[in-house]
């Protein structure tokens, strides 16, 4: 025992650095909890910015005719929503939660490179500020929606050098983070965390962070013909000179379609992680949940043509992405019912994570379903650029990405902050969320089957109610959303708040090393890798 | 080597936000001057100033850790960890240029000449390699040989390689001479390639009429080979930083992830070449 407490002594002496005073605490700090909390902020603002674009895009599609802002600023507007939320929001909320859990979760003292670490999160501000900077540029912020088709995208205003300079920071903040995520998992883990024993969380981040190395230097590529097509006389994509717009195309989505799995896989590992401790059983079918998140992602490399079925491809071209990106239902399937039987006969609480959680297994189904009848082609042929594919991809984004980063923001709080937040509250921003979400996304289904195109800022008038319908979900949406910042500033602040314990969760601490942590969490965890690794959620 | 058990974490790192600062302002100027403005090259000026400080302190200061036995074998493998993902994600960014290229000769080329689109719209144009595209963009123009300096290129890059993976020999036996002599010679190889290959673009642009703008040859044989150019100076710094911490009797045969990162990153520019050299020059 007293050999131990010298032990910890010893550490204690080594690792006795708490943060810089004031501000500088955030600029130079090389913390993976202070950095997931930057990331998180960040990400959680971006919500919100990218939430008032979606907003402005609702106003202005309320009712049939032009009423609050011109066509060109309406486009802007769905191509920087789509921006901010993909790499302002979703992708540093989880990089957010992947710095603050993976290492609590491996048993690890930090991240394995943490001076990159701060790199890559004020990367990723530079990044957004230049891609934000150019809503205030003559031409206006890039317009020609967040794929940057040429030629379209060519004819961008003083706007285009700045977004393609702005991918690149983006792309080097992702690598940097990704890299980073890889070295800890596979250096830094307790010895007793074999690979098979780690949370699903983890396996997920670190399958993704693989992805990311792999698509973010594609799209800086892609992004780097257009710059220099524009602006030094190249041809890449400019038939004239022998080359070919649908290149652009190809690689965008070689890019694009990994991507998109990058912010739905990070999901998937978090649900995995939440439901086994609201159910009180361990994950059903632990490694087919391994192996399938495995399979999404090598599947997401070769189904990248199925969003340009319409483009004149050859029919073999057609029918191979078409079978390919069926292919994707099955592990994804795997899943779904994993998370299904891990449900079955658990004896269940419905807390606040929970619930989240169950709406993503559903309401993310309902978005695979659709993908589904999107894949195939001759189908795709009618559903291609309306509102169906928007309400496809919002609802894989929205009530799975989103609502499992508001799971994950309840779930883990009371761990980091010491306090428990405000269940009632937090259960009615889960409802209102839940409602509404549905009244957004799913009317635009019907208006997609109709016929309305997406990216138009107009629309015949027999396309009325659903808009209208779907824009009041937007609002109620909208605002509800303003309720989680509200809870969380009060669970941090404390007053009025239970206590939470040590494990949080009753028995969270046979699910995960995290909840064997005091609440709240030290500054400093795991100088001394833990002896002991809870095998619940195997 | 490490006397320190534990893995080192910093506390506190003012590089980093200096290298975004001084990246973001480069980028910043750069996209001013494209638009035009004047205040362009000043900020690519001073952002670029700002980087290579960065990028200076930041490695001395991790020179110092290093020589100072902070970094204790798991950092080492965390750092070759980094390093390897590091050029993975660079090969994936040559990938797109070779399959940029691979697409083009392959099939937007041949669709421009096929006998529905081609002769309808352009019943001239005969889809053969190299083209600069119905449009004759960029006017006439001589494609690169593979057997002139280019092949002079491949023998010194290849060479560069050799006498890389010689001095890492001596290194581990203990040989600073060695060591020294083949640092050398790979960065004079590596500088003599970039020196040649100015020269192979100035006849270019003078006496070939090829440019950047002579259609889609001259966009794919410019960016694979100025991309690929651009790292071999920057393998060829980051080796001649190796040569100076060598001098100074850095490294030792258990401790060496400077120098090993740099030969690797030096190997993959080297592997990038003979893919160049057989798909744009010799193909």
């Amino acid at each position: 025992m007293s050999a131990v407490a010298a032990e910890n002594e010893h550490t204690h002496d080594h690792d006795d650095h708490g943060p810089a005073k004031g501000i500088m605490r955030w600029i130079v700090t090389t913390n993976h909890k202070d950095i997931g909390t930057m990331y998180l902020i960040f990400a959680l603002i971006m919500f919100f910015v990218g939430g008032t674009m979606a907003l402005i895009i609702r106003a202005e599609l309320f009712e049939p005719g032009m009423q609050f802002v011109d066509p060109q600023f309406f486009n802007s507007m769905t191509t920087m929503h789509a921006l901010v939320m993909v790499f302002g929001a979703v992708m540093p909320a989880f990089v957010g939660f992947a710095n603050w859990m993976i290492p609590m979760m491996i048993g690890a003292p930090d991240m394995a490179l943490p001076r990159m670490n701060n790199m890559s999160f004020w990367m990723l501000v530079a990044g957004i500020l230049l891609i934000a900077s150019t809503l205030f540029m003559e031409g206006g912020a890039p317009a020609a929606g967040w794929t940057f088709y040429p030629p379209l995208v060519l004819q961008t205003g003083n706007a285009l050098p700045f977004a393609v300079f702005a991918v690149h920071l983006l792309g080097i903040s992702s690598i940097m983070g990704a890299i980073n995520i890889i070295a800890t998992i596979l250096n830094m883990r307790a010895p007793k965390m074999t690979l098979m024993k780690m949370p699903l969380f983890v396996w997920t981040w670190l399958i993704t962070a693989f992805l990311l190395i792999a698509i973010m230097p594609v799209f800086a590529g892609a992004v780097t013909m257009l710059l220099t097509d524009r602006f030094f006389d190249t041809s890449f994509f400019d038939a004239a000179g022998g080359g070919d717009p649908v290149l652009y195309q190809h690689i965008f989505w070689f890019f694009g379609h990994p991507e998109v799995y990058v912010m739905i896989l990070p999901t998937f590992g978090l649900a995995s992680t939440i439901i086994p401790v609201f159910a009180r059983k361990p994950l059903f079918g632990y490694s087919s949940m391994v192996y399938a998140t495995g399979a999404i992602a090598f599947l997401s490399f070769i189904v990248w043509a199925h969003h340009m079925f319409t483009v004149g491809m050859p029919i073999s071209g057609e029918l191979y992405f078409m079978y390919a990106t069926m292919l994707i239902a099955i592990p994804t399937g795997v899943k779904v019912f994993n998370w299904t039987a891990t449900m079955w006969k658990g004896a269940m609480t419905f807390e606040t994570p929970m619930l989240f959680a169950i709406a993503f297994v559903v309401l993310f189904t309902m978005g695979g379903f659709t993908g589904l009848m999107m894949a195939i082609a001759p189908v795709d042929f009618q559903y291609h650029d309306t509102y169906f594919i928007v309400a496809h991809f919002h609802y894989t984004l929205v009530p799975a990405s989103v609502f499992i980063l508001m799971a994950g923001g309840y779930f883990w709080l009371p761990k980091w902050v010491g306090n428990m937040y405000d269940e009632k509250l937090a259960r009615l921003h889960f409802w209102l969320s839940a409602i509404s979400v549905n009244i957004l996304f799913f009317p635009q289904h019907f208006l997609g089957l109709a016929g309305m195109p997406r990216r138009i800022p107009d629309y015949a008038v027999q396309f009325s109610d659903w808009n209208m319908i779907s824009s009041i979900g937007a609002f109620i949406f909208g605002f509800s959303q303003l309720m989680f910042v509200y809870i969380v500033i009060k669970t941090v602040r404390g007053k009025d708040c239970e206590k939470a314990t040590d494990e949080v969760w009753e028995d969270a601490h046979k699910h995960g090393l995290e909840w064997t942590l005091p609440s709240p969490v030290p500054y400093h965890t795991f100088a001394t890798p833990p002896e002991k690794i809870p095998t619940e959620h195997l | 080597m490490s006397t320190n058990n534990e893995y080192y974490i910093p506390h506190q790192a003012t590089w980093p936000i200096i290298g975004v600062v001084g990246l973001m302002t480069l980028l910043a100027g750069f996209a001013n001057y494209l638009n035009g403005s004047s205040i362009g090259a000043g900020m690519m000026v001073l952002g670029l100033l700002i980087f290579v400080v960065m990028l200076a302190g930041w490695f001395t200061l991790q020179s110092i850790e290093s020589e100072a036995g902070m970094y204790n074998h798991g950092v080492g493998i965390s750092y070759r960890m980094g390093m390897m993902w590091f050029i993975f994600s660079e090969i994936m960014f040559f990938a797109v240029f070779f399959g940029a290229l691979w697409y083009t000769r392959n099939l937007s080329v041949p669709w421009l000449g096929d006998e529905v689109t081609g002769s309808t719209l352009w019943p001239s144009f005969e889809a053969t390699w190299p083209t600069n595209g119905p449009g004759h963009v960029g006017g006439e123009f001589e494609p690169m040989g593979a057997f002139g300096l280019p092949f002079i290129n491949t023998l010194l890059l290849l060479s560069s390689g050799v006498t890389c993976t010689w001095a890492h020999h001596g290194l581990l036996a203990k040989k600073r001479n060695q060591l020294i002599k083949g640092l050398v010679a790979t960065v004079s190889l590596g500088f003599l390639f970039v020196i040649l290959q100015a020269i192979e673009y100035h006849e270019a642009y003078t006496e070939m009429g090829l440019t950047l703008g002579s259609g889609v040859y001259g966009s794919t044989f410019f960016m694979l080979t100025g991309f690929h150019g651009l790292h071999v100076c920057i393998g060829a710094i980051i080796l001649t930083v190796i040569l100076f911490r060598s001098w100074k009797g850095h490294f030792t045969p258990e401790n060496h992830f400077a120098f090993e990162g740099a030969a690797w990153y030096w190997h993959f520019v080297d592997v990038v070449w003979l893919g160049l050299f057989i798909f744009v020059y010799l193909v």
